[in-house]
């Protein structure tokens, strides 16, 4: 299990990729608010200058041009940060969502792991937000694979539009190769018979190694990867309920409507087992090193070994 | 189908006007003012201008219409149904929950090729019908119409900017300026002053015409059909409420129906009149 990790970026692979599809795709068109050296889309950009918009840094109206080229037939990709993203709210709502739009919304430097520049570029609340709106789907890729099999999977034309939540940082390489990504089905990388985490993003990663140190403990852990947000694999959660009776949930974004509170919600439908979110509480991020961070706020790998632990332990009446 | 002249859209408009008054009537809630202030300009439009076929929606050669200030719905409704997207019938369904006629311009409905309400949102739409037309070499025509209010919105603003960029001369922006938002008039709500001048520097070429001579509108969109480099911005200054006396330049009937049956008949009588 201590094999060297392979790091990866999640938005080189989507830049990449999106660049290889142009190709073959004349459909494809890419739209960016002044981010793309950073975004990645840029390498598109260089490749097919006349289907990249460059919109300036005004998210609004690349939002509202993403949805009139949408609604022209094209497939549209449109991306930014994360965080600036959530400015146009309701210009996602009214012109693409219940305009049925199904513009590919892939945002990169999410989370805490952007690191250094601080809170103000840090969004953690952007899965609860965007999971709310009918008709979104909400995608966050585990690793460079993943990033690339959904940009691929999104560039046929969907009914729906998406978002796809990357990252600044370059993550460790989990899938082979050959994985390919299908809508609304999460992947368990590691079975486990006592408890199961459920996370996304770098929390699998730290889900997989915190997995390894519980078994150290005598606790056999299950780690799924639950990139599919929306629409959420119910399967997989009850599955686990019933098999290993509770559930932690770890997510690099608030605890409150993430995928904490969709498990919850499920479990709680369907088959009540006890939860533990380990998430972002209530609170903004603060600069620092991103991978340090984790530590800083308590839910780096060794708090997810203590807080599992724990959990496993306390009776529930 | 484009056998329509100047002269025969003066009665189309007066038909547009009354189909207004009967659905805000009848919902007992809508927006007759800003209705009846863009009515001439969607009668030029859609019954002399724009190449659209009511029986080919779809069409990817047609002309394409963003009315940006959703809550004009009534006059887009009962163009559309006049111009026969649908029935006439069904506008009496406005804003009732057996209808599909919703309340805000609503892309469920034969015809609307964008969904409007929450304003500021409809010049960006219509830049990416543009800027698709032109990648897939179209000479269709894009249209979008903005409220003045609606002027208020940044996103106008950073659209306004990308049109300029992308030299989007098969676009043609509509300002219907009546003057008047909910709250009161636009020059003490937040003063606006001379959009044509704010607009031109901007990258557009910009136009001034009275929005409620359908003489003029009509040149004006001849004029926005011929080659340019720029896109193409109109200010039709309208009278908000135009065609009834008591709801003309006056705040209430932002977002009013006719008070009682009294006003109802007086409202559709005075529309009757008009030259």
């Amino acid at each position: 299990m201590q094999k060297i990790e392979k790091m990866e970026s999640l938005r080189e692979a989507y830049g990449n990729e999106l660049a290889a599809l142009g190709e073959k795709n004349r459909d494809i068109v890419v739209l960016d608010a002044d981010l793309s050296s950073s975004t990645k889309t840029g390498v598109f950009g260089k490749k097919f200058p006349d289907r990249f918009y460059n919109m300036g840094i005004s998210e609004q109206s690349m939002v509202s041009t993403a949805a009139g080229l949408s609604l022209s037939g094209k497939t549209v990709f449109a991306s930014t940060f994360a965080v600036f993203l959530s400015n146009t709210y309701n210009v996602i709502r009214q012109s693409v969502c219940y305009n049925e739009a199904p513009v590919n919304f892939v945002v990169t430097h999410s989370g805490i792991t952007v690191g250094e520049d601080g809170p103000t570029h840090q969004i953690l609340e952007d899965v609860g937000i965007m999971s709310g709106l009918p008709n979104m789907k909400v995608i966050v890729p585990v690793d460079s694979v993943e990033t690339t099999s959904v940009t691929d999977y999104l560039s046929v034309k969907k009914p729906s539009p998406y978002y796809v939540r990357l990252t600044r940082e370059k993550f460790p390489v989990l899938n082979e190769s050959n994985y390919e990504f299908h809508e609304g089905k999460s992947v368990t990388f590691r079975d486990g018979s006592d408890i199961t985490i459920m996370a996304y993003g770098i929390m699998v990663s730290f889900a997989l190694k915190a997995a390894e140190i519980l078994r150290g403990k005598g606790i056999d852990t299950r780690v799924v990867n639950m990139s599919s947000i929306k629409p959420l694999d119910r399967t997989a959660i009850v599955k686990a309920a019933r098999e290993t009776g509770k559930i932690v949930t770890a997510e690099e974004h608030s605890i409150y409507n993430g995928l904490g509170s969709r498990v919850a919600e499920v479990t709680g439908e369907e088959y009540p087992v006890p939860i533990l979110r380990i998430g972002m509480p209530d609170i903004f991020g603060k600069s620092g090193k991103g991978m340090e961070l984790f530590d800083y706020f308590h839910i780096g790998v060794n708090d997810i070994v203590e807080k599992t632990d724990k959990f496993f332990k306390r009776d529930y009446i | 189908m484009e056998s329509y002249t100047v002269n025969d859209l003066a009665p189309i408009a007066r038909q547009i006007r009354k189909e207004i008054i009967k659905m805000v009537y009848s919902a007992k809630s809508g927006h007759p003012g800003g209705s009846l202030s863009i009515t001439d300009v969607l009668t030029a439009l859609y019954f002399k201008e724009m190449n659209i076929n009511p029986e080919r929606p779809d069409d990817p050669d047609r002309d394409i219409l963003v009315m940006s200030k959703g809550h004009a719905s009534p006059a887009l409704y009962a163009t559309l149904a006049l111009r026969g997207y649908f029935p006439a019938e069904l506008l009496s369904g406005f804003r009732s929950i057996n209808s599909k006629l919703e309340g805000h311009v609503h892309r469920g409905i034969p015809g609307v090729e964008s969904s409007t309400g929450s304003l500021g949102q409809g010049l960006g739409v219509a830049i990416g019908f543009a800027l698709a037309s032109k990648l897939d070499e179209r000479s269709n025509k894009i249209y979008a119409i903005l409220g003045d209010g609606e002027m208020e919105e940044g996103n106008i603003w950073e659209s306004l900017l990308a049109a300029s960029k992308y030299k989007l001369d098969n676009l043609t922006a509509i300002l219907d300026r009546n003057r008047i938002q909910l709250d009161g008039f636009t020059e003490d709500i937040m003063p606006l002053g001379n959009i044509a001048e704010k607009v031109a520097p901007f990258g557009w070429d910009v136009i001034t015409i009275n929005g409620n001579s359908l003489n003029e509108v009509v040149n004006a969109l001849e004029e926005a059909r011929k080659p340019r480099e720029k896109p193409l911005f109109i200010v039709a200054n309208t009278v908000k409420g135009k065609g009834v006396s008591y709801m003309e330049n006056n705040p209430k009937y932002h977002g009013s129906p006719p008070a009682n049956e009294e006003e109802y008949r007086q409202a559709l009588k005075e529309i009757e009149e008009m030259q």
